[in-house]
């Protein structure tokens, strides 16, 4: 339990995803300047997250591992080359699966994430946190709190970084620092904020 | 591109190869200015020498993955070529990986998750969908090595400075003098970490529009 809790706080704040692996930046910038898509497209991320990472497990530990096809009659197959063409189809297949859903209940949100949406499947963010899942030899309820965690991380970052910008356009920023350098340097500043927590010990 | 002409340079920067290239390496160097290529790429620039490891891998990536795109685009069907696209990409970067942990094991380590990552660098893709479908193989080779190396320059630029300035080396070899250290100059161990990668971005940009601008 310990260990879980571990995994989650550092998931969200030290090992952000964003600001620590800087995983998911092209749709960190093109979408936080808008609270309200920065926060749906948070709350997707978190969606997807809580939902890829774990099913990832499952497809990785199950099918691809070396020795993973022993329940298949065949204990000397290793076929973890291919996690990262299925970990791929297994994310569109979800995202799909999410973007209808969206599109069925929440019309409003789908028309504000409009293009964004399929966007999610080429997210590094997600591909990544499936393979940091990998690489750290998470066990299943390990995974599940990773995704949740990540999610949440990363749904933080976009939303106070909408929220600063939407201070910074009141900011007399020089010219040539304006739109793309200033934000970078914003996000700077942000994770060396989210580094701080690096002093918290459970 | 014509080697009858008595000025080869003249006649090669006439061709349309040459007007991409340049397109690509100054006027819309990928990662300051289509913003869409910085996924994961700053993950690998601590050290100079993962980041030149890293653009070789993606320059191989999009260059080829560009051909083959562009080779097959009258036979793909429009609605699922997105699919068709990331399985080839996904394959291209499935050789880079397994080649790199073959012959490179200790750098394929360091690198991590984010070889593997090659496959949603918004580039790649970026340049199938915006380049390939719609030009023949050879200019879409030519526009991905093109990209590659635009993007290339900005990554090891920044792994220049984060390793100089945070480690005091430059492809692992100490090149700050001993006698600066005995003189309290300090390493800056910011650069090391994740928030330098977005700074010196961020500077690089500044610098960048700058330079544009006076032009």
């Amino acid at each position: 339990m310990e260990n879980l809790i571990s995994i989650a706080v550092n998931s969200v704040f030290v090992g952000n995803i964003l600001l620590a692996y800087f995983l998911g930046m092209c749709s960190f910038l093109a979408i936080s300047k808008n609270m309200t898509t920065a926060f749906g497209l948070g709350i997707a991320v978190i969606f997807v997250l809580t939902l890829t990472t774990p099913v990832n497990w499952a497809v990785y530990h199950f099918l691809l591992a070396p020795g993973a096809l022993a329940w298949a009659g065949l204990p000397s197959m290793n076929l973890s080359f291919l996690k990262l063409v299925l970990f791929i189809a297994t994310i569109a297949a979800l995202v799909q699966v999410v973007e209808m859903i969206i599109d069925r209940y929440s019309p409003a949100l789908y028309a504000a994430l409009g293009v964004f949406l399929p966007l999610i499947t080429v997210n590094c963010a997600i591909l990544g946190a499936s393979l940091f899942m990998v690489e750290r030899n998470y066990t299943f309820s390990e995974s599940v709190v990773y995704g949740i965690g990540s999610g949440v991380g990363w749904a933080l970052a976009i939303i106070s970084m909408a929220a600063i910008q939407s201070k910074l356009r009141y900011a007399d920023v020089p010219e040539g620092l304006q739109g793309f350098a200033i934000n970078m340097i914003t996000t700077g500043l942000m994770a060396i904020g989210f580094m701080l927590f690096a002093g918290i010990s459970l | 591109m014509n080697g009858t002409t008595a000025r080869p340079w003249a006649a090669i920067r006439k061709t349309k190869s040459y007007k991409e290239i340049v397109k690509a390496l100054w006027l819309s160097n990928p990662i300051s200015k289509q913003i869409l290529g910085i996924c994961s790429a700053l993950a690998v620039t601590v050290q100079l020498k993962n980041a030149i490891v890293m653009s070789v891998a993606l320059t191989f990536v999009v260059a080829f993955s560009s051909m083959i795109i562009s080779a097959l685009r009258t036979i793909i069907p429009r609605n699922i070529r997105i699919i068709v696209e990331v399985a080839i990409i996904a394959t291209l970067v499935i050789i880079a990986d397994e080649t790199l942990k073959a012959f490179l094991y200790d750098v394929s380590k360091q690198l991590s998750v984010f070889v593997g990552l090659i496959i949603t660098n918004c580039i790649v893709l970026g340049r199938a969908e915006g380049y390939a479908l719609s030009n023949p193989p050879f200019r879409s080779f030519m526009d991905g090595i093109a990209n590659g190396i635009g993007y290339s320059s900005v990554l090891i630029g920044v792994a220049f400075i984060r390793e100089l300035l945070g480690a005091g080396k430059i492809f692992g070899y100490q090149v700050v003098p001993e006698a600066f250290y005995a003189a309290g100059y300090e390493d800056m161990g910011l650069m090391l970490l994740a928030p330098g990668a977005f700074i010196v971005i961020g500077l690089f940009v500044w610098l960048e529009h700058s330079l544009l601008k006076e032009k």
